[in-house]
């Protein structure tokens, strides 16, 4: 009975939850029933991927109105794929959170962490879910809103003018995506993905429908931080409590790569973006500046979140590569990076946050003589930055193996060569910060006071997700096949999809 | 000049999207950038009540003797859109009052000087 609710629970059940954490009103509270309340949405998001892996797509018409005139959750197996990622980064950064905020954010307010924390989740699950052009918009800037206050949360100042520049361009960024919606509803007169896909068909080569997806990809790609629209997000992710980067880090640009795939794959159709628009060269050679400026502006970076934050930037250039290959191999391989990337950007930032709790610092002087005095989290570091580089047996190796088996399988050698040029620029910058922490004696900063190794709480989250990078890394068979599914699923013909429930 | 007569609601949108866009880039006050942003997006919440309007037909309330109507979905969205704008104005504003009390001050000239903003 309850089971044909699951498409619509993962959204409901943080947003429930957000107000009631601030009722709670106490941290310990609060911060159980957050991490029961997405631990709960990620068992959801499980069954929902298993059900979507052996039947297809669950549509499910919410308050019983039927599509195209009400809003439809649609959940097909790439959707299923990302909720399941975005689902549990969460509940693991929830369960980190207690530690690392009890230091970053002040006590008063913890339950606003909590319910922030749960809204941003709400709007992440709906973006995934929904099958409807508008109700997207709307929890895209659910989702932004509450990422602007948890960015804003912080100690440090700086946060404050990072979250205002990241407001800024994040709502330019959702208008253009409300403009080009406007302009699909004003030609094809429906929102629902499924009906615009079978009526945008007929208007080839209309204006009103090209502008409106000129619109919505540069408002997708500011979301996304594609590279030149990436300036929000080093800041952003820097002056960010450790928590709050973990998560978003994981999870929302990737959310926004997922919008960019439905317009592109399920709305427009690959071949009207790829074929008549030639988006397909734009967004190729962005995301391979992307790639080489952003792995470069990483090297020579002293703030080891900073360095992580343009590594992320440069590794969304990595997914886009795959989406701009317009192949069902390529998407595959953009699908997958999404999923590894999450657990390896999970760890990485969670190892960071674990350094600032012990040294008070994030700058690279904090992590000298580290390897010693932090054993764990620095081995956890060195795994995930190893995932990273894409060394193989780690998560990281599969999805570059099968980008570059993308690029070559059409004779891009020139593409396959550059994206392992791109992984000598991540030796550089994850190597520079292992040299400190293994090879540096103490700085400064660490020498004399007692550092300890992180509390358990911090340990157990981190550590789940450098094991993830590791059988991800040797078994490949459950990533691949579901990413390799979802590749399918969106690069059929439309008209099939819509059939198929 | 029928294009333009025509279509003058149209322009106004554009105009006002152009404005608004300008401000939020050149403005140098905190302030200023959220008019310019509330700019912005109003000229969209005009150009979908634009979309809505059928010629000849009466506000979508059923009434006798009438049997064109204007289309009351575009309506209903921005309703919804102008929800998130407030939001949006509200969190923004929350946050310059914040950078004030932090920075004393919310020319954006006058603090990015004190600190290593990337």
């Amino acid at each position: 009975m309850l089971e044909q609710h699951f498409p619509v629970l993962p959204i409901v059940l943080p947003l429930m939850a957000a107000p009631i954490c601030i009722l709670l009103g106490r941290s310990q509270l609060a911060w159980l029933f957050a991490t029961l309340i997405s631990g709960l949405s990620f068992f959801i998001s499980v069954a929902l991927l298993l059900t979507t892996l052996d039947q297809g797509v669950l549509s499910y018409a919410l308050g019983g109105w039927e599509p195209p005139w009400g809003i439809e959750m649609r959940i097909d197996v790439a959707s299923a794929l990302v909720l399941c990622v975005v689902t549990g980064i969460s509940s693991l950064v929830l369960v980190y959170a207690k530690e690392s905020i009890a230091k970053e954010i002040d006590r008063s307010q913890h339950t606003l962490f909590y319910a922030a924390h749960l809204l941003c989740l709400t709007g992440l699950s709906g973006i995934l879910s929904t099958g409807d052009a508008f109700n997207l918009f709307v929890f895209l800037e659910i989702s932004s809103l509450a990422t602007y206050t948890l960015v804003s949360l912080a100690s440090d100042k700086r946060c404050l003018t990072a979250a205002f520049r990241y407001l800024v361009m994040g709502t330019i960024g959702a208008t253009f995506i409300l403009i080009g919606v406007g302009m699909m509803y004003m030609k094809t007169g429906t929102l629902n993905m499924i009906d615009l896909a079978a009526r945008i068909a007929e208007f080839d080569g209309n204006r009103t429908v090209n502008t409106g997806l000129a619109f919505i990809l540069v408002g997708v790609s500011i979301k996304l931080a594609l590279f030149p629209l990436h300036m929000w997000l080093p800041p952003a992710y820097t002056h960010a409590p450790s928590a709050v980067s973990a998560f978003l880090a994981s999870t929302a640009t990737k959310v926004a790569v997922y919008v960019m795939v439905r317009f592109i794959f399920t709305i427009y159709g690959a071949e009207y973006v790829f074929y008549t628009m030639s988006m397909d060269i734009i967004l190729l050679v962005l995301a391979i500046v992307a790639i080489f400026k952003c792995s470069f502006m990483a090297t020579v970076q002293s703030n080891v979140k900073t360095v992580l934050a343009f590594s992320s930037v440069a590794q969304i250039g990595y997914m886009i590569l795959g989406i701009s290959l317009v192949s069902s191999a390529g998407l595959m391989a953009g699908l997958l990076h999404i999923f590894n990337h999450a657990l390896m950007k999970g760890a990485l930032f969670m190892a960071v946050g674990a350094v600032f709790l012990r040294t008070g610092s994030v700058d690279i002087k904090a992590f000298q003589g580290l390897g010693r005095q932090m054993p764990l989290t620095m081995a956890a570091f060195a795994i995930a930055g190893l995932s990273i580089i894409g060394v193989p047996l780690t998560a990281g190796f599969v999805s570059k193996w099968y980008l570059v088996t993308a690029a070559l399988e059409q004779q891009h050698w020139i593409i396959a060569f550059l994206v392992l040029i791109g992984s000598l620029f991540a030796i550089v910058y994850i190597g520079r910060i292992l040299e400190a922490a293994y090879f540096q004696k103490p700085s400064e900063i660490t020498e004399e006071k007692d550092i300890k190794e992180a509390p358990l709480l911090m340990l157990v989250p981190m550590w789940i997700l450098v094991l993830a990078n590791i059988y991800f890394g040797i078994e490949t068979s459950v990533s691949v096949s579901a990413a390799d599914a979802a590749s399918q699923w969106l690069t059929q013909p439309t008209a099939t999809m819509g059939a198929a429930q | 000049m029928s294009f333009i007569v025509d279509y003058y609601n149209y322009w106004i949108v554009v105009f006002l999207m152009m404005a608004g866009f300008y401000i939020v880039i050149s403005a140098n006050n905190l302030v200023k950038k959220i008019v310019g942003l509330n700019i912005f997006q109003t000229s969209v919440f005009m150009m979908y009540i634009s979309i809505g309007k059928v010629s000849g037909g009466s506000a979508p309330i059923v009434a006798e003797g009438i049997t064109t109507y204007s289309n009351p979905l575009p309506h209903v969205l921005i309703l919804t859109a102008i929800v998130v704008g407030v939001a949006t104005t509200a969190v923004g504003l929350a946050l310059v009052v914040r950078i004030k009390r932090a920075y004393g001050t919310v020319e954006e000239n006058e603090f990015e000087d004190k600190e290593d903003l990337i």
